[in-house]
C-alpha cells in the first residue's frame, strides 16, 4: 500500500515535471527569448599575471607600493579602503615613520569629536585609523556622484569574479565609442548621459568616468617602470589583492608546511596500516615489503647487485 | 556489543580498573571504536567516510567555538567582524577559511557516505534506523549551513535568508505568518541574524547527539560490508582497533591533504564573491545561488514553472522537500533481499544514472536559470523522483540477483577483491584464483 502511495506522488511529481518542460520547450520555441546587448557584447576579464597568482605566489612589493600611489593619488579621491589600516602599510616594506607620514598626510581627515566644544570635527590620521572615507556618508557620496555610490575597494578583487584580472580589464578597457554594431542591434542599449560605455562591465555603461586617462598620470619613482595606463592598471589591482588578502604569503607559506606535514602524516599512516593488516591480507602480504618472500628476494637482488647489508 | 566473540574490555591498569568498577566508560569506548567492536574484515574504502564525516563534524565545532569568541552578530558590525578576524585575529585567516572549506568538506565526506550507503544497501534491515538517523543528522547539517553562511552578512548571505525563508510563503494562509516569525521581521533583519547565530551555535551539539544513535543503532546489527551478506563468524570479522583504526587513520590523513590544498591555496574556490560585499536590501545580486551542496535542490525547486491546480512555487517547495523525505521511505521502496548493488545487475545501471542525474540536477542549479538549464532539470528532475518512487520498487520486485557468496571470508572464490579473505584460508602466491 505505501508503495502505490508513494509511487502515485511520483507519479504526480514527474508528470507535473514534463508539463513543466513541454510548456518551457513550447515557449522557447514560439518565443524564443531575445539577445540582450549584455549578454553578445559583455566581455571576459583579460589576462593578468601577477606575482602573487598561483599556489606559491608572493606580493611584489615594488609593485604593491606603485599600486598604493596610484590609489592615493588616484582612487582615493572616490573610494574607500575602510578594512584597511595605515599601519598595515608596513607590510608594503614602508618603515614606521614612512606610515606615520603617510597618515599625516592623508588628503582625507579622520572624523572627531572636538573634545572641547563636543562638536563634529576632524583630526589627522594616525597609522592605527583605519583609511578614512573620502565621504562623509552614503548620501554625501551619491550626491557627489551623480547619484553613483563608489564601492570600498578593501575587497573588490575577492568581490567579483576573476577578482584583479577585471578591475584590470575594467580599468583599461573603456571604449570613447559604442561599437557601431552595438547600436545597429540595440538602439536601446545607447550609453545614457553620464555614464561610460565599458565592456568588461557587466551591464556595459559604468558611472565612473575613465580614472587613468594619460600615461605618466602619476609619477613613479626612478627605477620603476613607465607610468603607463596599462601600467598603472596592472600596479593598483596587484594593490588591491593585497587589500584583499593580506595574510596571502602567510597563507602560502603555512599551507605548505601543512600539506608537507599531512603528506607525511599519510605515508607514516599507510605503513603502519600495512603492517598492521599484513598479516591478515593475503594481497598486502604478497605486495608488502615485510613479506619474508619479498625480502628474500630483495637480499638476492642486492648480493646480485654487490651491495653490502 | 554486537557478536558473541565480541572481547570484553580488560582492564590493562588498577587505574582503569578503579574508573571500570564507578563509570564503565572505557568499556563503552572500547566496546564502541576499540577492540571490543567486530568488523566485517573485507570494508573497502567507501567505508572510511563515515569517520570521516565524525571527524569534519569535530573540526567544525572546534574552529566553530574559536570563530565565536571573535564573531559579532550584529547587522551592522557582522560583515566587518569576520574581516577583523581575517586581518587583525592571530590565525584568524587560518580558522575561518578551515571552518568555511570545512563547511563543503563535511558536505563532500557526508555525501560519499551517503551514495555508498545507497549503493550497497545499507538501508536495508536490520539498519533502517541507522538510515533514518542518517538523514535526520543531513536535515540538521543543511539548516546549520545555512544559517552559518548567513552570519558573515554579505550578499549572498542576506538573499540566501531571504529566498530560503521564503519558500514558507508558497504555503498558502500559514505561510507568510511562519516566514515573518521564523525571521522575527518581514525582511531577514538584527532578529533574524542573532536568532540564526544562537542556532547555528546549538545544532552542530544536536548533530553530535544525534551522531551518536546513528552509532548506537549501527552497532546493534554491526556495520554492513561491500558483499552485503551477514557476518557468520568469527573469521569474517576484525576488531576495530588497531584494524580500522589504523585505515581510518591514514585515509583521514590522506584526506586532510587534500582539504589542506583548498584551504590554504584555494580558500574561495567554493564560495561565491558576492558574498564578499556586506548585505545590501536595496541591490539584488543578479544570480542568487545557494551553496554548491544544496544546488541539486536548488534545481528542482525552480523546474516547477507552469502553475498546474497550485501555484508553481508551491510544486516547487513540495518537491523539494519530498526529494529529501522519500528517501526515510527507502528501506520500504526497495524490498529486495539482496543488499549490494554488486550482486544486483539492474539495480547496479540505475544506480549510476541516479548519480549522472543528480549530477546534472547540481550542475543546472548552480548555473542562471536560462530556459534551456530549466528543461534540464526539468527533465531530470523528473527522473529523480520516478527513480525513487517508481524504479526502484520495480526494479526491486523483478531484478534477478547474482548468487552471494556464502560467507563474508570465503567470498574470494566469488571474484571478490583478494582482501576479502582472511590471509590464512586463501590460496597464497603462486595459486591461480578460481575467481569467475
Amino acid at each position: 500500500m505505501l508503495r502505490f502511495i508513494l509511487g502515485f506522488i511520483g507519479a504526480v511529481f514527474s508528470l507535473v515535471l514534463l508539463i513543466s518542460f513541454f510548456s518551457n520547450v513550447s515557449t522557447f520555441l514560439t518565443s524564443p527569448p531575445e539577445q540582450t546587448a549584455e549578454e553578445e557584447f559583455h566581455k571576459h576579464p583579460k589576462h593578468l599575471a601577477l606575482a602573487s597568482d598561483g599556489p606559491m605566489g608572493h606580493f611584489d612589493r615594488q609593485q604593491l607600493q606603485r599600486g598604493f600611489q596610484v590609489y592615493k593619488e588616484v582612487c582615493a579621491a572616490c573610494h574607500g579602503l575602510s578594512l584597511v589600516a595605515f599601519r598595515d602599510l608596513e607590510a608594503l616594506g614602508y618603515n614606521e615613520a614612512e606610515v606615520k607620514a603617510i597618515a599625516d598626510q592623508w588628503a582625507t581627515e579622520v572624523p572627531t569629536t572636538n573634545p572641547e566644544t563636543g562638536e563634529a570635527a576632524t583630526r589627522k590620521a594616525i597609522p592605527s585609523d583605519r583609511f578614512p572615507s573620502p565621504y562623509a556618508n552614503e548620501v554625501a557620496a551619491r550626491a557627489a556622484n551623480n547619484n553613483a555610490l563608489p564601492p570600498d575597494l578593501s575587497l573588490m578583487t575577492k568581490a567579483r569574479h576573476d577578482g584583479a584580472a577585471y578591475v584590470y580589464s575594467l580599468l583599461t578597457g573603456y571604449q570613447k565609442q559604442q561599437p557601431a554594431e552595438l547600436l545597429e542591434k540595440f538602439p536601446a542599449a545607447k550609453t545614457p548621459q553620464g555614464l561610460y560605455y565599458n565592456p568588461y562591465f557587466a551591464n556595459l555603461n559604468l558611472a565612473m568616468p575613465p580614472p587613468l586617462t594619460s600615461d605618466g598620470q602619476v609619477t613613479y619613482a626612478a627605477g620603476n617602470p613607465a607610468p603607463t595606463v596599462d601600467q598603472m592598471a596592472k600596479d593598483v589591482s596587484a594593490f588591491l589583492v593585497w587589500t584583499a588578502e593580506p595574510k596571502l604569503e602567510r597563507r602560502h607559506a603555512t599551507g605548505l608546511a601543512v600539506v608537507v606535514f599531512l603528506l607525511f602524516a599519510t605515508i607514516l599512516g599507510y605503513l603502519a596500516y600495512r603492517n598492521i593488516w599484513y598479516g591478515e591480507k593475503a594481497v598486502v602480504r604478497k605486495t608488502g615489503i615485510l613479506d619474508p618472500e619479498n625480502q628474500a628476494k630483495a637480499a638476492r637482488a642486492k648480493r646480485k647487485a654487490g651491495v653490502k647489508g | 556489543m554486537s557478536f558473541a566473540w565480541a572481547k570484553p574490555y580488560e582492564p590493562k591498569s588498577g587505574f582503569m580498573r578503579w574508573i571500570d568498577e564507578r563509570l564503565p566508560l572505557p568499556r563503552l569506548v572500547y566496546g564502541a571504536v576499540g577492540g571490543g567492536y567486530p568488523v566485517p574484515r573485507n570494508l573497502n574504502y567507501w567505508w572510511n567516510f563515515g569517520v570521516l564525516a565524525g571527524l569534519f563534524l569535530t573540526i567544525q565545532i572546534v574552529t566553530g567555538i574559536v570563530l565565536a569568541m571573535w564573531y559579532y552578530s550584529s547587522a551592522d558590525g557582522a560583515f566587518n567582524s569576520v574581516e577583523h578576524i581575517m586581518r587583525d585575529v592571530n590565525a584568524g585567516w587560518a580558522l575561518r577559511y578551515i571552518h568555511m572549506n570545512g563547511a563543503s568538506f563535511f558536505f563532500i565526506v557526508t555525501y560519499i557516505h551517503i551514495f555508498r550507503g545507497l549503493y550497497y544497501g545499507s538501508y536495508k534491515a536490520p539498519r533502517e534506523l541507522v538510515w533514518m538517523l542518517g538523514l535526520v543528522i543531513y536535515l540538521l547539517m543543511m539548516a546549520t549551513a545555512f544559517m552559518g553562511y548567513v552570519l558573515p552578512w554579505g550578499q549572498m548571505s542576506y538573499w540566501g535568508a531571504q529566498v530560503i525563508t521564503g519558500f514558507f510563503s508558497a504555503f498558502p494562509l500559514v505561510g507568510e505568518p511562519i516566514r515573518v516569525w521564523l525571521l522575527g521581521g518581514y525582511a531577514p533583519d538584527q532578529a533574524a541574524l542573532t536568532r540564526f547565530f544562537s542556532l547555528h551555535y546549538l545544532l552542530p551539539f544536536v548533530i553530535a547527539a544525534v551522531v551518536i544513535l546513528h552509532i548506537w543503532a549501527l552497532h546493534i546489527p554491526g556495520s554492513g560490508n561491500p558483499t552485503g551478506v551477514d557476518v557468520k563468524d568469527e573469521k569474517d570479522t576484525l576488531p576495530f582497533h588497531p584494524f580500522y583504526t589504523a585505515k581510518d587513520g591514514w585515509a583521514a590523513a590522506a584526506f586532510l591533504t587534500v582539504f589542506a590544498l583548498f584551504v590554504y591555496f584555494a580558500p574561495n574556490y567554493m564560495g561565491h564573491p558576492d558574498n564578499y560585499i556586506p548585505a545590501n536590501p536595496l541591490a539584488t545580486p543578479a544570480h542568487i545561488v545557494p551553496e554548491w551542496y544544496f544546488w541539486p535542490f536548488y534545481a528542482i525547486l525552480r523546474a516547477f514553472t507552469v502553475d498546474f491546480i497550485l501555484p508553481a512555487k508551491l510544486w516547487g517547495v513540495l518537491a523539494m522537500f519530498a526529494s529529501i523525505l522519500i528517501l526515510f521511505f527507502l528501506p520500504w521502496l526497495d524490498k529486495s533481499p539482496v543488499r549490494s548493488g554488486s550482486y544486483r545487475p539492474v539495480f547496479k545501471r540505475f544506480y549510476w544514472l541516479l548519480i549522472a542525474d543528480i549530477l546534472i540536477l547540481g550542475w543546472c542549479g548552480g548555473a542562471a536559470a536560462t530556459p534551456i538549464y530549466v528543461a534540464v532539470s526539468q527533465l531530470a528532475a523528473a527522473y529523480y523522483f520516478a527513480h525513487f518512487l517508481i524504479i526502484l520498487p520495480l526494479v526491486s520486485a523483478f531484478e534477478r540477483p547474482l548468487p552471494l557468496p556464502d560467507s563474508i571470508s570465503s567470498s574470494r572464490l566469488h571474484g571478490e577483491k583478494a582482501e576479502a579473505a582472511p590471509a590464512g584460508i586463501t590460496p597464497r602466491r603462486g595459486a591461480t584464483t578460481t575467481a569467475g
